[in-house]
């Protein structure tokens, strides 16, 4: 295969003095969904965190195009085309929604493109073009995750980093937005890590599938192999097969690391 | 006829206040830090001005000396930020004041090795002049004083609307993880705030110092402008103004008609019963903090 827009090599990360990831390597390639999948607490915010720049890493490589990006202030992470969609929406709830996204577009200097793009985003979710003038606090948790992913979107991201859209809403709700997503993904070829702990929605729409525990990758594979997965079936999509025992099966093995 | 005369000057006083209090207010929003030092920020603008413009020192023009003054006075505020206050980030809010405080102490005293202590007055084109308009005389100074402070208050307004640096700055201060997420850089952002607020500063100086005379301890006027600012509600830009007025407004009317000893205590008799009964303050923002 070509050489991936994002490569993570060896990537360690504190909370203080908690190793938060343990040496992660995750690779991203041009036009496709990678999901990082984990429970609560594995490290995936923390792996978005510092490839964003937002955290910066104790050790380990984080290549974007070949170039090296570790430790660089998250505005110049943000000016050479990773944007950070966060968890929890963090929109700016005083802004009007149309200035939420526009200040996805900080860093862009071509009017132009940046009114294109506030189109196509209003193409894609047109209940925000219906609140463009309402400030972004007033919404509802789904139409924030939207203002969230069109904010991010303005920035015509090379790589999106998307942390748990699914956070706090409805069935529905989730199917419709990762519907978008996946749209997004072939419509308009952005390239996304995702990261996930409603692991079915996530391995429908990804490619890839990485699987993290306290810090560290224990799986990775292309998604349709992961979902069929025994592992991922049984912790993450809740099938329950009589008489298994619950133990991780990669805990059984001796060179999961 | 006597109480219009003092409608205009308690409005240009208020102005001043309402100016200072903007200052306090700019940068309370974008960093969640009560910079004490603003009054005496305002005193070192007006003092600089002096100095540009005064026959006895640089001897300017007034028009040089005022756009150099504002300069000066947001380098000032930009390299207070990126110099001292920067390094207390992560640090407790006390700290921040304290900081702020000593930085109001450094001020005090370099303008009294430079300029002295005894009182001066800015030597402005509108000292001494009046307007007349059927029986009322008013101060060219003070009604200079009003027009220039609407000029700003819609300025900023604009700035803060319309301009992509100004919506930054309201978005770094209503959700700062955010606005690090989206590219915006706020450390510099902050250090920008602080510039404008230095700049603020140096038009409330110069403003105050042609109406009056001024002196190292014009800048304890910072005080009441704070007060000022909680009237207002610490956190909104017109309730600053706003409370700048009131208090410029309640001083001269009270002093007329309840005598000076009561009137001094005024201002600060409304902040009580504003803390007591409407705690925000009258134009607050509460949304803000919610999230």
């Amino acid at each position: 295969m070509s050489e991936p827009i994002l490569r993570v090599d060896n990537l360690e990360s504190y909370y203080g003095p908690v190793m938060a990831i343990r040496g992660v390597s995750v690779e991203v390639h041009e036009g496709q969904i990678v999901t990082v999948l984990g429970a609560n607490g594995a490290g995936k915010t923390t792996l978005l965190k510092t490839i964003s720049g937002i955290m910066d890493p104790e050790k380990g490589t984080i290549h974007l195009e070949g170039e090296s990006i570790q430790g660089m202030e998250p505005d110049q992470i943000v000016r050479r085309g990773v944007i950070h969609v966060p968890e929890g929406r963090e929109v700016f709830p005083l802004l009007s929604v149309e200035e939420n996204l526009l200040m996805g577009a900080y860093t862009r200097n071509d009017k132009a493109g940046v009114r294109n793009d506030l189109e196509m985003v209003y193409g894609y979710f047109p209940i925000l073009k219906d609140k463009a003038r309402q400030a972004a606090g007033t919404l509802s948790g789904g139409q924030q995750q939207m203002l969230a992913i069109g904010r991010g979107l303005l920035a015509k991201p090379k790589v999106m980093l998307l942390d748990e859209p699914s956070l706090g809403l409805s069935p529905l709700l989730v199917k419709e937005i990762f519907t978008i997503i996946k749209r997004l993904n072939t419509e308009q070829g952005v390239t996304m890590m995702l990261v996930e702990q409603n692991a079915k929605v996530a391995l429908d729409t990804a490619h890839h599938g990485y699987v993290m525990e306290i810090g560290r990758i224990v799986m990775n594979d292309k998604a349709p192999v992961l979902a069929a997965s025994k592992d991922i079936q049984e912790f993450y999509l809740g099938v329950q097969e009589a008489g298994e025992r619950t133990q991780k099966r990669w805990k059984k093995r001796k060179t999961w690391r | 006829m006597d109480a219009l005369q003092l409608l205009v000057s308690g409005l240009a006083n208020g102005c001043v206040y309402g100016l200072i209090a903007m200052g306090f207010v700019l940068i309370y929003k974008a960093t969640e830090a009560v910079n004490f030092a603003q009054g005496d920020m305002m005193m070192l603008g007006a003092f600089v001005a002096l100095g540009l413009t005064n026959e006895h020192y640089a001897h300017l023009p007034f028009v040089v000396a005022v756009p150099l003054t504002i300069l000066i006075m947001a380098a000032v505020g930009y390299l207070m930020d990126a110099v001292l206050l920067r390094r207390t980030f992560g640090q407790s809010q006390i700290a921040v004041v304290i900081l702020t405080i000593a930085i109001g102490f450094v001020f005090r005293f370099v303008a009294g090795v430079i300029w002295g202590h005894e009182p001066q007055s800015l030597e402005s084109p509108l000292a001494g002049r009046d307007i007349r308009f059927g029986g009322v005389v008013l101060g060219l100074d003070e009604v200079f004083v009003i027009v220039v402070t609407i000029a700003l208050t819609v300025g900023m307004y604009f700035f803060f609307a319309r301009t992509k640096m100004g919506v930054a700055m309201q978005a770094s201060s209503q959700n700062q993880m955010a606005a690090y997420y989206m590219g915006i850089p706020v450390k510099r952002v902050h250090s920008l705030v602080w510039a404008l607020s230095g700049a603020v500063a140096a038009i409330a100086g110069i403003l105050f110092a042609s109406k009056g005379s001024i002196d190292p301890a014009t800048g304890f006027l910072g005080i009441k402008a704070f007060a000022a600012a909680v009237i207002g509600g610490l956190g909104s830009l017109p309730g600053a103004l706003l409370g700048g007025i009131i208090i410029g407004l309640v001083e001269p009317f009270s002093a007329r008609y309840l005598g000076g000893d009561l009137a001094r205590l005024m201002p600060y008799l409304i902040l009580v019963l504003i803390l007591v009964f409407r705690p925000h303050g009258i134009l607050s923002q509460v949304q803000a903090k919610k999230v």
